[in-house]
């Protein structure tokens, strides 16, 4: 039983590995708060998810009609379009182990721990 | 970077939050924080206003919400303060040339657009003429995460936007309580919401921001410590298993407002509040009169009927006749080219024309011709106060010169004597300020009429009529009393009241010799017997007028009689006169032979006698 579980969550985990992460960071100028979300995911990504990562940076001040399509209401905001399903935090990303919860990081954290 | 510092300009304190001392920290928009002398408005300039275009809510607020500020509309799930935000806005688009924008936290804008159609908006098309911007702002309280500071950008970018899109002068936020259920910061939050209060009156739209209301306060997150330049309280209160609408203005900073609650409707076509409260005393007293379609009635009240703008009070027990006194006055203002409104709480109308047809006033004519309208209402379908609302909003709209309640003793299942009073008052005044002639009937039950009918009530009413029946010699009739006729000379006199297969009949009564009065079968014995004793009079006048004629007669036969021996007299006297005459001549004759015979001279003297005498 446990063996199993083990083996899907290392299928799983691999699996994970092999996938590409689009995140989205919405901005409104560069305010110390957009330009410290933006350091903060950029560390995140660099170590966690280094090379399948894009992060795209849209400034509300210059295109303020996408923020209707990803219901923008705090700024910062990040939105992962990729992996599905599509997830959101917002603020400066100063909380890291929240990032990590809420963009879903977290499991891979403790899949790592098992597998070694 | 320079197009961006542009940009942000455009958003003033857009990243200045005073609250966040992380803030300024190395920030390009630092510089900023001077802006905030700006935001100050110029406090010298009379506060402008908005109009709503809500019928009676500009009456209300003195012409509508503060202009350039924001107003919080707070109640009850189901009181109304989406529609009202929502009719701020369509009403401004196509009444006042004022584009707006709905942002929604709560339905979407398909959502809003159907549930619209059925109160007459057609939101797509406004949407696509550019007139209105419909946007829903979803909220959901997992997606949410925060994960350090933040602010509200986003929503001002958004609001931003479409405020810019179509160049909208009011904005509607319903509701933005909605983010305390997905934020957990609310300390951020309300820092944030003031931030966007402020940024609204930069920006220099009028807004409606919508909250529901809180236990012990306006609203449950205490929005109206941000929004404090008018607040508006929505309630939808049961009595008695009848639900009424209220609004009140509970603050309207620098401007003069009314403080009570005002009905308000929902209807087809909308929001429709009533300032009936508000109406004053100062209305114009009119001199012109109209007939109560009952022409002895008219006469009673020296000859023209009542006075334009008056109201009338009929009162009287079950089956006195108030019906068909109502009938006749609505047939007498639709002769004279007016128009009546009758509110009928009892019968259908079918079956008043019906019943109308009988005493011969045929009223469906009228209502064919649009001339008269007959609104039958139960009295329990709901609480005074809407009832004051529906009529209030049906005279608006028919506008008719006479209006009648058919009758007000119905209401007394639904208030209080206090609360129909009051209802009344207000009624009473809308009409006079309206000149609207009103007649109301109130049905008396028990004990005498005059103590039974509400004194307050007949106290409203310039004309009081009271039909009674009188029960004598095993029959009923009915009469009819003017108890009162303000600012006219009237009859004191009780009528007898018929109703004839021509309508109703006023008669004058008798009184009987023990000082009670006749009516039906006593009345006719009464007619028989002065009737019989008139004519015995009339016949000895007869019999002195034959006398005196016989008198002349033999008068005449006298004087007759003395002419005749007169004539006799006469003729005789006459007669002896000529015989004398003749004498003479044949005296003179016997001469004139004898002085021929002697052939005597005739003396001329004598010739002459003899020419005068009838000679030759």
């Amino acid at each position: 039983m446990t063996s199993r579980s083990k083996g899907s969550f290392s299928e799983a985990a691999a699996a994970q590995d092999e996938e590409r992460w689009v995140l989205r960071l919405y901005v409104a100028g560069q305010t110390p708060k957009s330009l410290a979300a933006f350091d903060n995911l950029k560390q995140l990504c660099e170590e966690r998810l280094k090379g399948r990562y894009t992060i795209e940076v849209i400034d509300l001040l210059k295109n303020p009609q996408l923020a209707k399509d990803d219901q923008i209401l705090a700024i910062p905001t990040v939105v992962r379009k990729l992996p599905p399903p599509v997830r959101r935090i917002i603020g400066d990303l100063s909380d890291t182990e929240r990032v990590l919860v809420g963009l879903d990081l977290r499991q891979r954290d403790l899949i790592g721990a098992t597998a070694l | 970077m320079n197009e961006r510092r542009r940009n942000l300009e455009q958003l003033p304190s857009l990243s200045r939050n005073p609250k966040k001392p992380d803030e300024g920290r190395g920030s390009p928009v630092s510089g900023n924080s001077a802006r905030h002398a700006t935001l100050e408005r110029p406090t010298i300039q009379e506060l402008q206003k908005t109009p709503i275009g809500v019928r009676g809510l500009d009456e209300v607020t003195g012409g509508g919400l503060p202009k350039g500020r924001s107003t919080l509309v707070c109640g009850g799930a189901g009181s109304g303060k989406t529609l009202l935000a929502m009719e701020f806005l369509t009403r401004g688009a196509t009444q006042f040339d004022e584009p707006g924008v709905f942002v929604s936290f709560e339905e979407s804008a398909d959502e809003l657009a159907t549930n619209f159609v059925s109160l007459g908006h057609n939101l797509n098309a406004l949407v696509k003429q550019k007139r209105l911007v419909l946007d829903f702002i979803r909220v959901e309280p997992d997606e949410m995460k925060e994960t350090g500071a933040y602010n509200l950008d986003g929503l001002f970018i958004r609001l931003e936007h479409a405020i810019d899109s179509i160049g909208a002068k009011r904005v509607t936020l319903d509701s933005i309580e909605t983010l305390f259920s997905g934020m957990v910061d609310t300390a951020i939050l309300r820092a944030e919401l003031h931030r966007l209060f402020q940024w609204l009156k930069t920006k220099g739209v009028t807004a409606i921001i919508t909250a529901e209301r809180g236990r012990n306060s306006l609203t449950r997150h205490g929005l109206e410590e941000y929004v404090a330049d008018c607040v508006i309280l929505l309630d939808n209160r049961v009595t008695g298993q009848t639900a009424t609408r209220r609004l009140q203005i509970v603050k309207y900073r620098g401007a003069n407002h009314g403080t009570n609650e005002y009905p308000f409707l929902i209807d087809e076509s909308g929001i429709s509040v009533m300032p009936l409260t508000s109406t004053g005393m100062d209305f114009e007293s009119s001199t012109e009169r109209g007939s109560s379609g009952i022409p002895r009635l008219d006469a009673m009240m020296g000859g023209q009927g009542y006075y334009r703008g008056s109201s009338v009070l009929v009162s009287g027990t079950a089956g006195t006749g108030k019906t068909s006194v109502a009938a006749h006055f609505a047939q007498g203002t639709v002769e004279r080219g007016g128009s009546c409104l009758w509110f009928a709480f009892e019968e259908s109308s079918s079956q008043i024309i019906r019943n109308m047809r009988s005493v011969g006033i045929d009223l469906a004519p009228a209502v064919q011709n649009g001339k008269l309208r007959l609104h039958t209402e139960s009295p329990t379908a709901f609480g005074l106060e809407m009832h004051l609302a529906t009529m209030h909003k049906m005279v608006d709209e028919f506008k008719p010169t006479t209006v009648i309640l058919d009758p007000i003793s119905n209401f007394s299942a639904i208030g209080s004597e206090v609360e129909i009073k009051a209802m009344l008052t207000r009624l009473v005044g809308f009409f006079k300020s309206r000149q609207i002639t009103s007649l109301f009937t109130n049905l008396v039950t028990g004990g005498t009429p005059e103590n039974a009918t509400e004194a307050g009530v007949s106290s409203l009413m310039d004309t009081w009529l009271l039909l009674q029946d009188i029960e004598s010699g095993a029959e009923r009739n009915r009469v009819l009393q003017l108890l009162k006729s303000r600012g006219m000379a009237h009859s004191s006199q009780t009528r007898e009241f018929l109703m004839t297969d021509h309508g109703v009949e006023l008669r004058d009564v008798y009184v009987g010799k023990s000082g009670a009065l006749l009516t039906g079968s006593s009345l006719m014995v009464q007619r028989a017997q002065e009737e019989a004793q008139s004519i015995v009079r009339e016949e000895q006048a007869d019999l002195l007028k034959r006398e005196l004629e016989l008198k002349r007669q033999a008068v005449e036969a006298q004087i007759a009689g003395l002419q005749a021996e007169f004539e006799i007299e006469h003729t005789k006297t006459l007669r002896a006169i000529a015989q004398d005459k003749s004498r003479t001549e044949v005296l003179v004759d016997d001469r004139a032979q004898m002085a021929e015979y002697r052939q005597a001279d005739t003396s001329d003297a004598e010739l002459t006698t003899q020419r005068e005498l009838g000679g030759p």
